[in-house]
C-alpha cells in the first residue's frame, strides 16, 4: 500500500445500500493538518462518506486507513476521530459543562483539572458565561460551537464536520466559517469538512474534492478546481460555466490553439494531457473573464453578439449574450462599479473579448 | 379570535360531544364511592345518611390487608418486569432496521386486543401442563403478558422523540454500548420508564380475569372484592374498597401520564 504522507488514506471504497451503490470506488487521500472539504449536491453520499470514516458504516469494500492503521472492525468509540453531526446532536439532558465534558470520563481525571479543561473550551467557543445553561436553551450557532468543543476537548487527531453551518443564517454562516477556519489553525488537527455549499467549499478549503452520485470527480486546491475543472460535471458544479464546442486545430508550445464554434480561433494552455490535433473537445470559460463593450476593441480576442437580458445579483450583475452559432446565450459578469440603472437596452449589439489562456479545454469532449 | 390558530379554535360541537362522552363513560362509576358514603347497606335511592362506616370497618378486616399485600407484590413485580422488557422492545423496534417489524409489532400488542379470557385459559392450560402449581409467581406471569403492550405503547414514543445521532455521538466520544446506554438513552427515556412503571402496575393492580384463572390460594385484591360480592351484608364496604382502588388508580395514572408529559412539550417548542 501506498502510504506517501496521508494522514487519512480512503482507497478504492465501496459502499452499497442493499442493491443502491451509494459510494463508488472512492479514493482519496488526505494530509495531516489539512482542512478538507468534501463537496457535492445533495444525496451524492457525503455524508455515507463520513460515516464511514467515523466508523458509523462500514465500506462494503476497500479500506480506510487513519495515521497508518486499517479501519476496518474498529469501532466508532475507538476511533481517532470526532464527529460534529449534521444536527449537532446536542446532549438535552445534560448542561453546556456536562456536553463539553463528557467525553472525559474515561480519562479519569481530577474534578480540578477537568474543570480547568472546560474552562478552557469554554474560552475558546468564546461562551465562557455559558457553563451552567440547559443545552436546549442555546441558538443553533451556540449548539454548534458546543458541539465543536466537545469534541476539540478530547484532542482527536482529525475532526469531521458534517455541513456543521447549513442550518445558520448567512451572517451566522460567514462569521463561524472564519472562526472555524482560525480554530483550525490554531489547534493543528486535520478537518475534513462536508458541505454542498461550493462558495463555503471554497473559502475554507486547502483542499476539496467535488463529488456526485458516489464518485469523487476531482480531488484538488480550491484555485485549481475552479481555474482548472477536469470535466463538464465539475466545471458546471462549481461557479458558473460557458460551454462551447470545439477541434483542437495545433498543439502549441505547452498549450493548444483551439477552433471553437461561434468564436473562432484561440489560444489557451489550460489544457488537459493527452491532446491531439483534430479531436473534439469542450472548452469553457467563466464569466468575469469575459468583457464587455459597445464597441469592437482592438488587438483583442473577441466576438460580436447580441444583449439579451440582464439579472442583477448585487455587486455584479450577469449579462446573457447571444451569440451566432451558438445555442445557449454567454453569461459574463460585469462589476456594478456605477449604481446600476434598470436592465440596460436589450438586443443591441456588444462585443465579447478575452485574454490569452482565460479559456480551459476540458477532458473528454 | 385571533390568538387561535386555526387547528385550535374552539369547536363547540366536539367540546359538547367530549362532555358527553365523559359523563357515560363515568357517571356510573361515580356510584361507588356515593354509595359507599351512605349508611344503608342497599344500594338504592334515597340515600339514607352520611358515614364513614365501611370505611372503618375495611381496615379492621384482616383478608383485606392480605390481599392488598398480595396485589402490591404481584404489581411491584409485574411493572418492573415488562417496563424492562417494554424499555428494550421499544428500543429494538424504534433503532434497528428489523425485518417483519410491522408484524412482529402487532403480534407484542395482541394482549391488547384478544379477550383476557381467551389469555387466561390458554395460560392456565400450559401452566398446568407443565406441572406449575398456581400461586401469585403465575399470575405476575399473566400480568407480565398484559402489561407489556402498556409497556411499550409507553415507551416507543420516548425513543422516537429523540435523535439517534445523539447515541451516536455518544459512542463517538469514546463510549461503548453499555456505557452510551446508561449516560444518554437511560436519562433521556427516563420520564417514560416512569411513567410506564405507574401504567402497569395500575394495570396490574386492577387486573381480575388473569388473576381469576392463575392464582392460587392467596388472592389479590379483584379477587377478594369478587369473593365477597355474594355476602349483601359486605356490599357496602366492597363499595370503599373499589372506591379508593379507583382514586389510587387515577392518581397513578395521571402522575405517569405528567411525568411523561415533556415529548408533547419539547415537540411543540421546537417548532
Ligand atoms: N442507511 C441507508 N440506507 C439506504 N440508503 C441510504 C442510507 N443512507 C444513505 N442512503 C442513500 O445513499 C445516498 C447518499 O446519502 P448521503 O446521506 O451520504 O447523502 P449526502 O451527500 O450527505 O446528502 P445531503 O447533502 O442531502 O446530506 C442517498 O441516495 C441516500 O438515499
Ligand atoms: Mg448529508
Amino acid at each position: 500500500m501506498t502510504q506517501n504522507d496521508a494522514f487519512i488514506s480512503i482507497q478504492n471504497v465501496n459502499k452499497y445500500f442493499g442493491k443502491f451503490h451509494a459510494i463508488n470506488d472512492v479514493s482519496i487521500d488526505i494530509k495531516h493538518g489539512e482542512f478538507f472539504s468534501l463537496l457535492g449536491s445533495s444525496g451524492c453520499g457525503k455524508t455515507t462518506l463520513l460515516r464511514m470514516l467515523a466508523g458509523f458504516e462500514n465500506p462494503t469494500s476497500g479500506e480506510i486507513y487513519i495515521d497508518g492503521q486499517p479501519m476496518s472492525g474498529v469501532p466508532p468509540h475507538h476511533r481517532p476521530v470526532n464527529m460534529v453531526f449534521q444536527s449537532y446532536a446536542i446532549f438535552p439532558h445534560l448542561n453546556v459543562r456536562d456536553n463539553i465534558a463528557y467525553g472525559l470520563r474515561k480519562q479519569k481525571l481530577p474534578r480540578a483539572q477537568r474543570d480547568a479543561l472546560v474552562d478552557e473550551m469554554l474560552d475558546l467557543i468564546k461562551l465562557p458565561d455559558y457553563g451552567d445553561h440547559k443545552a436546549n436553551q442555546l441558538s443553533g450557532g451556540q449548539r454548534q460551537r458546543i458541539a465543536l468543543a466537545r469534541s476539540l476537548i478530547l484532542r482527536p487527531k482529525v475532526l469531521l464536520l458534517d455541513e456543521p453551518l447549513g442550518a445558520l443564517d448567512k451572517q451566522l454562516r460567514e462569521q463561524m466559517q472564519l472562526e472555524l477556519r482560525a480554530l483550525q489553525k490554531t489547534v493543528g488537527i486535520t478537518f475534513v469538512f462536508v458541505t454542498h455549499d461550493q462558495e463555503e467549499a471554497l473559502t475554507l478549503s486547502d483542499r476539496m474534492a467535488v463529488m456526485s452520485n458516489g464518485r469523487d470527480l476531482q480531488v484538488d486546491t480550491p484555485t485549481r478546481l475552479y481555474e482548472s475543472p477536469i470535466n463538464r460535471e465539475v466545471a458546471s458544479f462549481i461557479g458558473t460555466m460557458n460551454f462551447f464546442d470545439g477541434r483542437v486545430k495545433a498543439l502549441t508550445n505547452g498549450g493548444a490553439e483551439i477552433e471553437a464554434v461561434g468564436l473562432g480561433n484561440l489560444c489557451t494552455s489550460n489544457i488537459p494531457p493527452n491532446l491531439k490535433p483534430g479531436q473534439s473537445v469542450c472548452v469553457a470559460i467563466r464569466p468575469e473573464k469575459l468583457s464587455l463593450s459597445r464597441d469592437a476593441q482592438s488587438g483583442f480576442n473577441q466576438v460580436k453578439g447580441r444583449l439579451d437580458n440582464a439579472a442583477y445579483l448585487g455587486e455584479r450583475s450577469h449579462y446573457y449574450v447571444s451569440i451566432e452559432g451558438v445555442s445557449k446565450p454567454v453569461a459574463v459578469s460585469v462589476q456594478n462599479r456605477q449604481r446600476a440603472n434598470g436592465n440596460g437596452e436589450n438586443q443591441c449589439p456588444v462585443w465579447l473579448s478575452w485574454e490569452d489562456n482565460a479559456f480551459v479545454v476540458l477532458g473528454n469532449g | 379570535m385571533s390568538r387561535h390558530s386555526y387547528i385550535k379554535r374552539p369547536n363547540r360541537p366536539l367540546q359538547f360531544y367530549a362532555a358527553l362522552f365523559l359523563v357515560v363513560l363515568y357517571l356510573p362509576v361515580l356510584f361507588l364511592p356515593l354509595f359507599s358514603f351512605n349508611t344503608s347497606i342497599y344500594v338504592k335511592f334515597p340515600l339514607t345518611g352520611f358515614t364513614f362506616q365501611w370505611y372503618v370497618e375495611l381496615m379492621d378486616r384482616e383478608p383485606v390487608w392480605a390481599a392488598l399485600m398480595n396485589s402490591l407484590r404481584v404489581g411491584i413485580t409485574t411493572s418492573i418486569i415488562s417496563t424492562g422488557f417494554g424499555v428494550f422492545a421499544a428500543k429494538a423496534i424504534t433503532r434497528y432496521r428489523l425485518p417483519g417489524k410491522g408484524p412482529l409489532i402487532g403480534f407484542i400488542m395482541l394482549p391488547l386486543v384478544v379477550p383476557g379470557i381467551i389469555f387466561g385459559v390458554a395460560l392456565l392450560v400450559l401452566i398446568s401442563r407443565l406441572g406449575i402449581q398456581l400461586s401469585l409467581v403465575t399470575v405476575t406471569v399473566g400480568h407480565v403478558i398484559v402489561c407489556l403492550p402498556f409497556a411499550i405503547a409507553t415507551m416507543i414514543p420516548r425513543f422516537e422523540g429523540f435523535d439517534p445521532s445523539v447515541e451516536e455521538a455518544s459512542a463517538d466520544l469514546g463510549e461503548n454500548a453499555w456505557w452510551t446506554f446508561w449516560r444518554v438513552t437511560f436519562p433521556m427515556v427516563f420520564p417514560g420508564i416512569l411513567a410506564s412503571l405507574l401504567l402497569t402496575f395500575t394495570v396490574s393492580f386492577d387486573e381480575f380475569i388473569m388473576a381469576f384463572f392463575l392464582s392460587g390460594t392467596d388472592p389479590t385484591l379483584p379477587m377478594y372484592i369478587w369473593s365477597q360480592l355474594r355476602f349483601p351484608k359486605e356490599f357496602p364496604s366492597i363499595l370503599a374498597l373499589a372506591s379508593i382502588i379507583l382514586v389510587v388508580s387515577f392518581a397513578l395514572v395521571f402522575l405517569g401520564q405528567w411525568l411523561n408529559r415533556d415529548t408533547q412539550a419539547t415537540d411543540l417548542n421546537s417548532e
